[in-house]
């Protein structure tokens, strides 16, 4: 551990050159396991979603998902790989009781895709970021270490192990290296992987969330002098959401220089991130790769696409969401910032559903980016489960441009509707938040006012016409703000006989 | 001899098998023959012959991706050595993290 003050991340990148990798895990959503029935649903009892196959039981034969081979083919051509004509699963063996067989079935040096790319943009600049390879393989069951003060492996006395998660079908995305990004590294890091969510995401094969591990990343950094070769890569684990990839990689690019700067050498290991303080700490020594002992599984037989149903499903591809989000922004008139904050606040397909819905390009937009994104944020919840429906919304939407809402009235609606009160109509009515279009009423309401305010009225007669402003106010008071102010604005003059 | 002595110690320490010296003799001997007479089985494949690694020439084995009945916690873990609250209980794995 140095005592010395690291630098700053400007130091670090004037004198070294970073070379970043990611490898990306993606659980997908299928409805079984990859090599046996047993069900996926997430935050089921322990154990309960097993069976002898996915317990490494003696004699039990895997049979492979074929869902879950469509949906790695399908990724795979989402990321311009190519698709493998014939491949095989293979073990690869480890010790350790998250995987009850003592192997992970796994892909080894024939993945099922190879040799893609992604497009990133990052202000207006595309990066192309290799694919090395996309393959398939089976996650782990879930440890709980008992016994230690932290929770963590360390000082524990016992492992409890939980194997629902033992066989779901994972898809590992591993990008070439990628030199030559300079200082928006980390930058570009983060938006590698949002691409690559939201590009999972439209194919509808994972929920892609980071927050419930059916999105990890590791990172993989390394630094060079200017001309020199790449430097040792250390991987760090832990990385949980789109924030922490692009802090991961800055705080190795830091750590690293400074290791480098004093005189010492970068040793080749998993490190893992901290989300509290932002930086890596080192983790476990990585295990040679032969000592995995990789070997074609020989209980799955080869998997050998048809180039027909290849072809079959990239023509069924759906459309690419830069493209999506190009198209979308110039129909609702927006910019490509406003464009990616609405992505980034996964608010892109209730946007477009409202809009389906009846909704003005506009309103839909107020309404998820504001109020409800808002809201979500304090729950700490999707906005997709924040408790509105893109109908909903529209419904609302509908009342404010019916006039039957200001926007004040609106946004208590919305709040009935969140809080599972009903449609907007029925919170409407139910907590009685309707405008008052009851001329007679608001007649009343504004005859008072006027004559409770003399002196207004009197600069209001004389041609003061601003003044009557605060007449508004006292009616929509008197109203509790159930009156349309434009309604009783015109009101007033008339009644003034202005 | 094919395999040596290390390398089955090394084998053993990643099985977590603890084999005694005199065991690493006999096993390195034994592992030795299985490995000559695989040996000789490559020996009479030609250039022209690829690998095999599966005996049946089959290609796309697949299921449907449809639930199928699940074991009930309590025999999931009816034949475990120890268990505790649903899961597996198994001891503390060393040197594997810090």
């Amino acid at each position: 551990m140095t005592t010395t003050a690291l630098p700053s991340y400007e130091d670090a990148i004037a004198r070294f050159e970073p070379v970043i990798g990611l490898e990306t895990h993606v659980e997908l959503g299928t409805r079984t396991k990859m090599f046996c029935g047993c069900r996926t649903e997430f935050g089921a009892e322990p154990n309960t979603q097993v069976c002898p196959v996915c317990l490494g039981l003696p004699g039990a034969i895997p049979v492979a998902n074929r869902a879950a081979i469509e949906a790695t083919i399908r990724i795979g051509l989402a990321l311009n790989c190519d698709i493998a004509s014939w491949c095989r699963m293979a073990r690869k063996n480890y010790f350790y009781p998250d995987m009850p067989k003592n192997f992970q079935t796994s892909q080894y040096d024939e993945p099922l895709c190879t040799d893609g790319y992604v497009d990133v943009e990052l202000d207006g600049t595309t990066y192309r970021i290799g694919i090395e390879r996309v393959h398939l393989e089976e996650d782990t069951g879930k440890s709980l270490h008992v016994g230690g003060a932290t929770g963590r492996i360390q000082g524990a006395t016992e492992s409890l192990v939980d194997y629902n998660r033992a066989g779901i079908p994972l898809v590992e995305i591993v990008t070439k290296p990628v030199p030559g990004l300079g200082a928006l590294a980390p930058e570009i890091a983060r938006a590698y992987v949002t691409e690559l969510r939201d590009i999972v995401r439209s194919l509808g094969v994972s929920d892609v969330r980071m927050e419930q591990g059916s999105l990890r990343c590791d990172v993989n950094t390394s630094l060079n002098l200017p001309g020199a070769e790449w430097g040792t890569r250390t991987e760090t684990k832990n990385v949980n959401s789109l924030r922490s990839v692009e802090r991961a990689v800055r705080s190795e690019i830091i750590r690293q220089s400074s290791v480098l700067d004093e005189g010492g050498r970068i040793i080749q290991e998993t490190r893992h991130f901290h989300e509290d303080r932002g930086n890596t700490s080192p983790g476990r020594s990585k295990e040679e790769a032969t000592d995995y002992r990789y070997f074609p599984e020989p209980d799955l037989v080869p998997i050998a696409p048809d180039p027909a149903w290849v072809e079959e499903l990239r023509a069924a591809l759906p459309e690419r969401p830069s493209s999506k989000r190009a198209r979308l922004a110039e129909a609702w008139g927006i910019s490509a910032t406003d464009m990616q904050s609405v992505a980034n606040a996964g608010a892109l397909e209730l946007i477009e559903e409202t809009i389906a819905a009846g909704a003005s390009p506009a309103g839909a937009r107020k309404w998820w980016m504001g109020e409800l994104a808002r809201r979500a944020n304090e729950l700490a919840v999707d906005l997709s489960e924040v408790g509105a429906t893109p109908a909903q919304v529209a419904a609302l939407q509908k009342l404010v441009d019916d006039g039957k809402l200001n926007d004040k009235l609106a946004r208590q609606v919305l709040e009935g509707v969140v809080a599972g009160e009903g449609d907007p109509a029925e919170v409407m009515t139910a907590r009685g938040l309707e405008v008052v279009s009851d001329t007679g009423a608001l007649t009343a309401a504004v005859d008072e006012a006027i004559a409770a305010n003399p002196d207004v009225a009197a600069k209001i007669r004389d041609g003061k016409v601003a003044a009557a402003g605060a007449l508004v106010g006292a009616v929509m008071k008197t109203t509790r703000g159930q009156a349309d102010a434009k309604t009783v604005r015109e009101l007033i003059l008339e009644r003034l006989g202005v | 001899m094919t395999i040596s002595r290390e390398e089955v110690a090394h084998l053993a320490r990643l099985s977590r098998l603890a084999v005694t010296e005199q065991e690493l003799d006999r096993f390195a001997g034994q592992l030795d023959v299985i490995l000559q007479a695989v040996a000789r089985v490559g020996e009479v494949a030609a250039d022209d012959i690829p690998p095999t690694s599966h005996a049946v020439p089959l290609t796309n084995v697949y299921r449907d991706d449809v639930p199928t009945p699940c074991l009930t916690q309590e025999e999931a873990l009816s034949g475990a050595p120890d268990a505790f609250e649903g899961r597996f209980r198994v001891p503390r794995i060393l040197d594997e993290e810090d």
